[in-house]
């Protein structure tokens, strides 16, 4: 009896608290839309050219022209910001897809088909996700040259692993399944049963999986940009802007805090978003 | 797992060791290679291309032998520690290693202290408190540590603790064990942050798994203090996942180092290697890359030796019912 009752104080409890998350994550969702138009229109949006310099007010606090202040060279800070987005939302995008096109094929190869494929593609993960991809990207990054779109290409092979493992981990579980039986014994190809039939179910816990890809890169290629291995001088960038408007802390700070908000923000928003999708799947195969 | 099969285990990790390392090193002894311009106009530098220069450089480093060839013997000079030169300085890349890993090994090490002390302390304190306003704040810090790169938390605690409050200095890393412990404080608790999320996590995780077995409550209804529920039965327990992701913690702690020490510019390794990326140094690329490498390689053997030692099951070779 006492057990049930506090089930049930439990279950309430679960309940409430599943309504009330909501206020949350559209906060989160909000933000991301505003992050996202930012990316597309930005330079409509921004008030002012984020490149361009004007030497007489440089360095100057938050002001009702300028609401962010300018930086160094005079440029005025909000506009930056807002234009900064698409480097913090376009490289991200396309790793946590990239991620998902490697991570999802080999690990539906895995999972499926076991034995040796298996072994293999587990000893490549191993490997991959025991070297701090930060590190690696500064390496070859700053020795081969290339920026942006070389540290892009990188840290899809760095991020991959981790899809590959959830995918594995997803589809050895529906590989005992019934439909997927039902398939085997009506004669369908592995192909298309992995494509067809496992693909579908696994998909969503991955796609939650990429929420939090997309932080993960998000703040790996601020840290390169903020490193100056990332993106080229006159694209405006929140690492870059970081580390070079670090030293004007004490004469305008909001030239660093700005972008390094919007930064931790973005990538919160996305944490919170893909932890909450993970938890409404996993509640809903249990209800199944 | 029977003591054979743990032996057996840790024997499979032992073999895969010099495979890690191979694949590791070829890769690291690769970049030489990648380097644009090729081989010669990255170990030239900023010296005149003589053919005497050249013809030096061919020679010091096998550049007419096979690819195979070079790469072992680079690796035998690796193994003893010798990387060659610096590029820029010239001096050996042994040196420019051994002069930052005071600083780093500092750091970390202080990072270390306080990111196990709160987190333990706070996932603890969370699971405890599961459901509470406390529990959600605490999952909510995290949730905010995990998303705020070390570069980005250093930059806010800067500002709020040296520019708004001057508390602690802007620069340096200060003499003495007791400036350096002020001066490193900063740093420390913006690397601690990063790595925080992860131990507070796991062992919130470990905690709440802890308490809802049946020991647990045995021990309760058997009239055991809970404090002493809490700290012998439950938390060696939860212990057991923290020790695990050592590997883990490792990397994140070298990754948050590196970015911190160049958010308060700190001469520690990370910083140098960053430097000598941007410069294309590759021998102290190489030099630091490989000690990195190397350290990952050590711990991950340790965090499996560990994980047998932390178990009583394994460590008296009884089999697990």
């Amino acid at each position: 009896m006492i057990e049930l009752a506090v089930e049930k104080r439990d279950r309430l409890h679960e309940a409430r608290r599943r309504r009330r998350m909501p206020v949350l994550i559209a906060c989160c969702v909000a933000l991301m839309i505003a992050v996202l138009a930012c990316a597309a229109i930005g330079p409509l949006l921004a008030p002012y050219d984020p490149n361009a310099p004007d030497l007489f007010t440089s360095v100057a606090p938050p002001s009702s022209e300028h609401w962010l202040g300018t930086d160094t060279l005079g440029r005025d800070v909000l506009s930056q910001v807002i234009v900064g987005a698409r480097t913090a939302v376009v490289g991200p995008v396309l790793i946590a897809l990239g991620a998902l096109a490697i991570g999802g094929s080999l690990g539906l190869l895995s999972g499926y088909l076991g034995g040796a494929t298996d072994w293999a593609i587990m000893r490549w993960v191993d490997l991959m996700l025991a070297l701090p991809g930060l590190l690696v990207a500064i390496v070859v990054v700053g020795v081969l040259g290339g920026g942006y779109l070389v540290a892009v290409a990188l840290l899809i092979v760095l991020t991959a692993p981790i899809d590959t493992r959830v995918v594995r981990a997803a589809t050895l579980e529906q590989r005992p399944l019934p439909y997927v039986e039902a398939a085997t014994t009506l004669g369908l190809n592995r192909r298309k049963i992995m494509v067809r039939h496992i693909w579908p179910n696994v998909m969503p816990v991955v796609v939650a999986n990429s929420f939090l890809n997309f932080a993960l890169g998000l703040v790996t290629l601020a840290g390169l940009s903020f490193l100056g291995l990332g993106v080229g001088p006159s694209t405006p960038d929140w690492g870059r802007m970081l580390s070079e408007n670090r030293e004007l802390l004490a004469e305008n700070a909001w030239a660093a805090l700005a972008p390094g908000i919007m930064l931790v923000l973005t990538a919160a928003s996305m944490n919170l978003m893909g932890d909450r999708l993970y938890e409404w799947l996993s509640d809903r195969g249990r209800a199944r | 797992m029977s003591f054979l099969e743990v032996l057996r285990f840790l024997g499979r990790r032992l073999l895969a060791l010099p495979v890690v390392l191979f694949v590791i090193s070829l890769g690291v002894f690769s970049l030489l290679y990648l380097a644009p311009g090729g081989v010669e106009a990255a170990l030239l530098g900023n010296r005149p291309a003589t053919p005497e220069i050249i013809r030096a450089i061919r020679d010091e480093y096998h550049l007419d032998d096979p690819f195979l060839t070079q790469y072992w013997l680079w690796l035998q000079d690796a193994l003893r520690l010798d990387f060659g030169r610096s590029i820029k300085s010239g001096e050996p890349v042994f040196t420019v290693i051994g002069r930052g890993m005071t600083t780093t090994l500092f750091l970390s090490a202080y990072a270390f202290i306080i990111a196990m002390t709160f987190g333990v302390g706070l996932g603890v304190l969370a699971a405890v408190r599961r459901r509470t306003i406390v529990d959600r704040g605490v999952v909510g810090l995290s949730v905010f540590s995990v998303s705020a790169p070390a570069f980005a938390t250093g930059i806010f605690l800067l500002y709020l603790f040296s520019v708004r409050l001057g508390w602690f200095p802007v620069f340096g890393q200060g003499s003495g064990f007791v400036d350096r412990v002020w001066h490193l404080t900063l740093p420390a608790l913006a690397l601690a942050l990063s790595i925080m999320a992860l131990v507070v996590k796991l062992t919130r995780a470990g905690m709440i798994g802890a308490l809802e077995q049946d020991y647990v409550a045995f021990a309760r209804a058997r009239g055991v203090s809970s404090r002493n529920v809490l700290v012998k039965y439950a938390f060696r327990n939860a212990l057991v996942p923290i020790v695990t992701a050592g590997g883990v913690l490792l990397a994140f702690t070298l990754t948050g180092a590196t970015l911190v020490e160049v958010t308060f510019s700190l001469p520690g390794i990370g910083s140098r290697l960053v430097e000598a990326a941007s410069f294309k140094d590759v021998p102290v690329v190489q030099g630091i890359a490989m000690t990195f490498a190397i350290t990952i390689v050590i711990v991950n053997v340790l965090v499996d030796l560990m994980y047998v030692l932390v178990d009583p099951r394994i460590r008296f070779g009884k089999s697990a019912a």
